[in-house]
This record gives structure tokens, sequence and C-alpha cells, in this order.
């Protein structure tokens, strides 16, 4: 049912395969290459593979050098690493200094199940967005992945993409198009629309068909690009359905939910339900998606946050009269 | 092409006064800046900028030219002096640094002013940035050089000694850091904040060439910078021990004057003081 392998193999091997289409390329981890499996990259170029060590400020700057000479740098780390520890670095000589410097945050959101709240990451994207010129791509799937991959290599832009270490639910098919800044509608449907991020996609298809055994008509609308979002999509699902749902693997601080909602309330008010993580840490589990469900991100959390939001919709149906009067 | 000759050493000690005194002229006249380590760094970037380092001022970005990083990127008035004394831009946009439509920033910013090679303002950027160019120069195989010019005080930040690990894996010996060893930082004396000593022998344990010289004797300096081109096997370090707040007595040695800017009285003073030096 999930993907054939884990999102961080299908990036692995996306960026090997990448390495001999673009020799310009050049990969830079810090000690978890055969974490993040840029090791497949490194034994098939390595003078062009650099392992600096447990030193994340140090690999983004030295990134940054590289970016400098015209090189294609992929600089990866934990998310929670190379997006906390490394964030001044990123700040500064990326986003300010608008370095072409791909950064690459692996062991996103819950998929680091095993090893505790120290490891996961559910801030990334919200450190990532407020910096000015950096984009954010937070992919859905494996055939998204290595799209990817090769779009960034030509992108000469600071830019962060998020990779899980888990298996995610397939989503596109091998020939997926994907633009920077360009939404993708997934389902159509007119009584709700829900926007989904990252592995969050998958699960809200499921959410879907769920809500249309029920009789509710979703749409479904995944936003790759946090940064610089589809404000356009995102309205205009927004004005013919009425009410809105958000689902990321991430703090409903500052993420997916964050943007659309910033996006709405200026452009397009309407209800809106955040599926994502309540402001806590998340314990050690056993398996990531267990961890996911236990922290409200199931399809069923889904599917009642759907529910709510138009519950919430015919209340405001109702309450218009009463406003306009 | 680059010998040391007796009227060239007058010559680069003179640049270096000017840089002194145009460098606290901007200062005073933006009310804002760095006087003391402006005035620490004069006889290094005086022989980088007029003597060292390979560079066409009509065309910033040559591939073919030295690269300069600012890591003390807090000097920058001393670096936009020299940016304009060696014709990156006209001398008199040093006279609107900081209004808002000005292409020199408070700190460096390489998007707005030619021949700024990084932005720079939080401590410790410099080296790693450095490496990482070292390492891409390298691999295109080409032969220009990376200078990085660091203060004492961001010798205290970790990142500096990740990447002085790093530069030492790579063996980049195309890498040649600078270090103004003035002792004194913001709050006062680098020796009471935090002692960086046995600095040399810390950079040496790192796996590095280190030479240490009088960073105000342009010839030490320059003798230190050629040696550095033969040592085919690491990256150097270059201590180049200086007085903060250089040629102004008032300055010199006073953490005070890290980051304050002179009245009009001690503005006219230190000019004369500099000036009382020429010849």
């Amino acid at each position: 049912m999930t993907d054939e392998m884990p999102q961080r193999e299908a990036y692995g091997r996306a960026l090997a395969d990448y390495g001999e289409l673009n020799p310009r390329l050049v990969v830079l981890d810090a000690d978890t290459s055969s974490s993040t499996l840029t090791h497949f990259f490194a034994n098939k170029y390595p003078q062009r593979f650099f392992n600096l060590g447990i030193a994340e400020p140090c690999m983004v700057d030295v990134g940054v050098g590289l970016a400098l000479e015209g090189w294609v740098p992929f600089v990866n780390a934990f998310a929670a690493f190379l997006c906390l520890r490394a964030a001044e670095q990123v700040r500064t000589c990326v986003a300010y200094a608008e370095t072409a410097v791909r950064l690459v945050g692996h062991y996103a959101g819950l998929s680091d199940f095993k090893d505790g709240a120290t490891h996961h990451c559910i801030t990334d994207l919200a450190v990532m967005r407020a910096l000015p010129n950096m984009t954010v791509i937070v992919p859905a799937d494996n055939n998204e992945i290595r799209r990817w991959v090769s779009v960034l290599g030509e992108y000469d832009r600071p830019v962060y993409l998020r990779i899980s270490r888990a298996h995610s639910l397939p989503v596109h098919s091998p020939n997926v198009d994907v633009q920077i800044g360009k939404a993708i509608t997934l389902q159509e449907g007119g009584d709700v629309s829900i926007f989904a991020t990252g592995a969050m996609t998958g699960r809200s298809l499921l959410a879907v068909e769920r809500l249309a055994q029920r009789g509710i008509s979703a749409r479904l609308i995944e936003i790759h690009t946090l940064k610089p979002i589809d404000a356009e999509a995102v309205c205009l699902a927004a004005a013919e359905t009425g009410a809105v749902v958000t689902a990321e693997e991430h703090s409903i601080f500052g993420g997916l939910g964050s943007a659309i909602a910033e996006v709405l309330a200026e452009n397009c008010p309407v209800p809106v339900e955040r599926v994502g993580i309540a402001d806590s840490f998340a314990p050690t589990a056993l398996d990531p998606e267990s961890l996911m469900d236990y922290m409200g991100l199931g399809v069923e959390h889904i599917v009642h946050a759907a529910e709510k939001v138009l519950r919430k919709k015919e209340a405001c149906v109702f309450s218009k009269p009463l406003s306009a009067a | 092409m680059n010998y040391l000759t007796e009227n060239r050493i007058i010559e680069l000690e003179s640049i270096a006064r000017q840089l002194r005194i145009e460098s606290l002229e901007m200062i005073y006249r933006r009310q804002s800046g760095h006087p003391g380590g402006a005035l620490s760094a004069a006889e290094i970037l005086a022989v980088l900028f007029f003597h060292k380092l390979r560079l066409d001022p009509q065309n910033s970005h040559w591939q073919g030219r030295d690269r300069f990083f600012l890591s003390k990127g807090h000097a920058s008035a001393i670096l936009y002096a020299a940016l304009a004394k060696r014709g990156f831009f006209p001398r008199e946009e040093l006279t609107s640094w900081g209004r808002l439509d000005c292409s020199l920033q408070g700190h460096p910013d390489r998007l707005k002013t030619p021949g700024v090679e990084m932005s720079a303002g939080p401590l410790g950027h410099g080296l790693a940035v450095a490496t990482g160019v070292a390492m891409g120069l390298r691999l295109d195989s080409r032969t220009c050089r990376v200078y990085v010019l660091l203060g004492d005080g961001e010798m205290q930040a970790g990142i500096v000694w990740e990447a002085a690990s790093v530069a030492a894996k790579y063996r980049l010996a195309n890498l040649t850091a600078i270090l103004d060893y003035n002792d004194v930082q913001l709050d006062g004396a680098v020796h009471e904040i935090m002692p960086l000593e046995p600095v040399a022998e810390r950079w040496r344990s790192f796996g590095w060439k280190v030479l240490e010289v009088n960073g105000h004797n342009v010839r030490q300096v320059a003798e230190a910078l050629d040696l550095a081109e033969e040592i085919h096997h690491c990256p150097t370090m270059i201590i180049a021990h200086t007085t903060k707040g250089k040629g102004v007595s008032f300055m010199e040695n006073d953490a005070k004057w890290h980051g304050a800017v002179p009245n009009q009285q001690q503005y006219e003073q230190a000019v004369t003081e500099l000036l009382g030096k020429e010849g």
C-alpha cells in the first residue's frame, strides 16, 4: 500500500542518478550519509561528496562557498539540526546572501519515530518559511521526490526540501509535473477543501474516500510549495467550497495551516480547521504510522476536521443575514 | 612582480594611513561604525588589496581573481575604503554610507557592493564560507587563492574550529587565514573574556601551518602571505599581532572604541595624530 521504498531511499537514489546528469552537483552531509542515503551518491561520485562530520552550521557555510563558485550543492542533515542548529547560517549566508544552496532536511516530521522528540522535526517549516528569499518544498511521495531533485538542481535560489525517513502513501505517477509555487489538485469536490502537504497528502486521499462514503464531497489540493504559496489556488478552492481543512506533519504553528490561514484571513475568510501537531513534543514510538495517529495526524482526524469545519460553515451561512443587518 | 622595494613599503604604509583616516571619517560622518577593529586591520588590508590580491576592479566577478573574505564584518568601513581606493566603486559612495539608497550596508553585503565576496556580520562565518570556496576552486582546478581575515573575538565561536577541521581534512593549501589579533573585543580584553592562548599551538594542532607576524609591519605581512603560497600540504594561518585602535592614542587598546563613535574634537584629534605620522 505504501511506496515501494522509504522517501529517504527515493531521494538518495534520485540524487545519485542526477549526479550523472549534472556534473556540477556536489553533495554535503554531516555524518548522516547512511541515514539520509546520500551514500549512494558518495559511492558513485566520491570526488563530489563531502562528509563534514557532526557540524551542521559549518556544513551550511561550506555549501555556500561551493555555491559561490558555481557548484550545485545539496546540503543534507537531519531536519531538526539543519533548521535549528544551523538556523543562523541558513539565515545569513543562504537566505540573506541569496546563495543557491539546496538545503535538504531529513527525518522530518515524526518519521524518526524511534529516537524521540530530539530527533523529530515539527518546526522546520515555520523556521524556513519565515526567512526572506527562501523557497520551501515538501514532497508528498517518492515519484514527486524524484522530480524535485532535478527541478531543484536547476533552481538557482535558496531552497529547503523536506524528506521523511518513512514510507509515504503513493500519490503521483512517475511522470508527475511539479512546478515551484503551483498547487496540485488531486481530487475535485464541492463541500470542503482539504489542503495537504508531505506525507499527509496520501492520508488525505484516504480521508476523501471516507468522506465520500458519508456523502461529503471533498476537494483535495496538494501544497508542495509552502513558500511561495499558491494563493490563487488556495483562494479559489476556499471561495468555491466555503470550508477548509489543512493537514501537515508539523506543528500547527508556522507551517501549512498557518500559511493557508494567513492567505484566507486577508483574501477570502472561510472557516478553517488545522490538522497538525498541537504544540507539544511527541514521544518515542514503535513505528511512524501509529505515532502520527497518536499525535492527531490520522486519517480519521482529517475526516473529523472536515466534518467539524462543515458545521462551522453552516453556522456561518446562517449568521450571514444577522451580520448584514 | 610582487617584489617589495623600500619605496613600495613606504607606499603601502602610506595607503594604510589613508585607509585609517578614510575609515574614521566615514564612521564620524555616519556617527556609527566600529573604529577599533578597522584601525587594527589597516596594514593587512593595504598589503592585501594593494600588493597581494589579483583583482580586476572593472570586473569584480572575474573568475581568475583571488578571493578575499572579511569575516570580521564589523570592520566594514576599512573594507569599503580599500575597495573604493582600489577602484571597485567611486569614492563618493563612501560619503553616503548607511543611507537608505546607499550600496554600502552597515555590514558588508555581497549583493549590493562590488568587490564584496560575501555578506558578513555575525561572527564566525568567514572561514567556513572561504573553506567551501577553496574546495570549489580546487574542484575546478583553478589556481586562484582564498584569503580570509578573522577577528580574535570570533576565535571563541565553535564554527571557526569546525571549519579549521574541514580545511585541514581536505588539505586546502589554497586557503590562507589571517588573524587580526588585537586582544580587544566588545566587552573587554579577549584574554580576560575568553582566553585564546595558546592560539598558535591550537591552530598547529588542527593541522594548519602557522606563521606569526607584527600585523602593523607591512613587510612582515607581505612576506608571510608570500610564504603561505609555498605551503602545499595544508592551509596557513597568519597570526597578525595588532593593536586595537592603532594610530589614535586614545583609542588604542581600549574596548570602548570597538563600536564607539568619536565626537568632533576626538575626530579632529584622531586625524591630526594619523596625519602627523605621515612622512
